[in-house]
């Protein structure tokens, strides 16, 4: 049977995240041949719609309101609610962001519905569909059902591909209008710490640092390799604790889940707690001084050297592979 | 201040995990209070502790999760509650979870509640919002920093590394982030105090819950381990060397750049 899906898309800064479009593929894979309805909420987000017929949202639904500018459960649940409330779709997809995360178990509840989190593939369609989802820190998977009720999932950004972008695609887009009130929290400021430019846990690519970077300046090559890379920087839980970097940089079981196609460890070691942050990245290269690092196990190259002598090298390798590109 | 955490006993996630007929093998692992809950209990102790009132620890699980809850008491925790679901609840999901803490919390009047931000085991986060949803109250999730003046609450959160700083009232419901603060060790005189306080246990017909009404939504078809992985390449030779090899391969083998 097909369904009618709705996903959520999300902006920042003005940009569509790429976990929109890849909430689009999981929606198209739900909806078995159903409609695909993308929703977006903001202050003045109808200019972003275009793109999401372009990447395979059959319709586009947007919600504008001064109160959506920023992000609040209450503000954020009214709207998803009323959009639910006119399409009645079968199965939901949000991205599993800090947005997702946060509103999706509050909307789940209101509906008394079931909530898969967290999915890093979906195995079937329609009704057969079943989602998989890493627990006990990415150390093992499990196969989830949906046994009654509305499908409502949330994704992990990186998982699953976005569908071929087509130019010409043009999805039906219409404006909800919806009172927002009675927002229970304020906003008060917003202290942007994470590293310009790249998403750590959208990035393709990442570089990161652990203990044996030594220091705040030691990871100035590791940033100049990001950058030739166009990747993201990110830490082991040892270097924030030795204050070498901030701890929105963290990867690990505490910190934030990566799943880049490459990722590359200087310096780590490895223990359980990074392990959990970072292993199902699809290639990982390992640096390390140490060849018994625990981080060679998991890594599929590894150079075993001093990370201030490969690292810059790397990029200029790199630098060299663009330039003959 | 009445004062309710939501912990979880969950597997210690350092161990290794064996799983056998579709299922992870608990026999001989280590259990162990989820850590973002610690940071909850830390925080629940310390706003007590500044405004006065009464910190409740509280568990959905089996008998075995007494030992966790008398560690949250040994910390200094005032009172426990055990939700012993083990003989009438078959297939819990977060869905179930949800609806039978926030039955037992109905008519409690609690003005703050933390909770983790996730457990490390099941890792999907639904429990807190969930609750707060059904208890009708306001929630935060991820705060790194908590200050409460009467009933006016001025948070810190964690957004994906940046933070975003706001103010909410009581009552609430928060989730704790890594760095919240730093979870105490419970002391010697604390670990014989807390054998002392009171620890309740409830079942579901203590609720008025019937089984039917709370039935899971989801199902859990199998738990697998992902496949092992081939050794990776060590490369060899002149340094120099290993960093243009290493380059060709991620270029032509691994495709990733």
């Amino acid at each position: 049977m097909s369904k009618k899906v709705l996903v959520l898309a999300e902006a920042r800064e003005g940009t569509l995240r790429n976990v929109s479009y890849e909430a689009i593929a999981a929606g198209k894979q739900i909806s078995n041949g159903g409609e695909v309805v993308s929703v977006l909420l903001g202050d003045s987000v109808k200019d972003l719609s275009t793109e999401l017929g372009k990447y395979g949202a059959d319709r586009v639904i947007t919600v504008e309101h001064p109160h959506l500018k920023q992000y609040t459960s209450d503000g954020y649940g009214q709207a998803i609610l009323a959009v639910i409330e006119q399409e009645k779709p079968e199965a939901i997809v949000f991205g599993h962001t800090a947005l997702g995360k946060d509103l999706s178990p509050k909307i789940a509840s209101k509906l008394q519905v079931g909530l898969v989190s967290d999915v890093t593939a979906i195995e079937g369609e329609g009704d057969a569909a079943v989602y998989i989802r890493p627990i006990y820190s990415g150390k093992a998977f499990e196969k989830v059902k949906v046994k009654n009720g509305i499908e409502f999932i949330t994704i992990r950004p990186n998982n699953i591909a976005p569908l071929t972008k087509e130019e010409n695609k043009i999805a039906d887009v219409s404006a909800l209008s919806v009172d927002i009130t009675n927002l229970r929290t304020i906003i008060k400021e917003v202290v942007r710490k994470s590293s310009e430019g790249v998403d750590l846990s959208e990035a393709k690519v990442v570089i990161a640092g652990g203990r044996g970077v030594k220091s705040e300046e030691g990871f100035a090559p590791l940033k100049e390799l990001a950058a030739v890379l166009g990747g993201a920087v990110g830490a082991s839980r040892g270097a924030c604790d030795a204050d070498y970097c901030d701890y929105s940089l963290q990867i690990g079981q505490t910190g934030k889940v990566v799943t880049p196609d490459l990722y590359i460890a200087a310096g780590i070691s490895g223990a359980i707690q990074h392990l959990a942050g970072m292993s199902n990245s699809k290639i990982i290269v390992a640096i390390n001084k140490d060849p018994e690092a625990n981080i060679f196990k998991v890594a599929d190259y590894g150079i075993v050297g001093d990370l201030f002598e490969v690292i810059p090298m790397l990029t200029e390798e790199f630098k060299q592979l663009k330039v003959n590109a | 201040m009445n004062i309710y955490v939501l912990v979880k006993r969950t597997f210690d996630t350092e161990e290794k995990i064996v799983v056998s007929g579709g299922k992870i093998q608990e026999d001989g692992a280590e259990f162990i209070i989820n850590p973002y809950d610690e940071y909850a209990i830390e925080e629940a102790i310390q706003v007590r502790d500044a405004q006065g009132g009464e910190v409740t620890v509280l568990t959905l699980g089996g008998e075995d999760a007494e030992k966790q809850l008398r560690t949250a008491l040994a910390m200094g925790a005032d009172k426990a509650v055990l939700i012993n679901v083990e003989d009438d609840v078959e297939e819990l999901d977060q869905f179930t979870a949800a609806h039978i803490i926030s039955e037992y919390l109905k008519d409690k009047n609690p003005d703050l509640i933390l909770a983790g931000n996730v457990a490390i085991d099941g890792g999907s986060g639904q429990i807190g919002p969930r609750v707060a949803e059904l208890l009708g109250i306001n929630y935060v999730t991820t705060i790194t920093n908590l200050e409460i003046d009467g009933t006016t609450v001025t948070i810190k959160r964690d957004v994906e590394g940046d933070t975003e700083i706001l103010e909410t009232s009581l009552p609430l419901l928060v989730t704790a982030q890594q760095g919240l603060n730093e979870p105490r060790y419970p002391s010697l005189p604390g670990i014989m105090k807390a054998k002392k306080k009171p620890l309740d246990e409830v079942e579901l017909d203590d609720l008025d819950i019937d089984e039917d009404d709370v039935e899971a939504k989801t199902e859990t078809l199998e738990i697998y381990l992902p496949p092992k992985k081939e050794a990776g390449k060590v490369l060899e030779g002149e340094l120099a060397d290993q960093v243009r090899e290493l380059v060709h391969l991620l270029h032509s083998e691994a495709k990733v750049v």
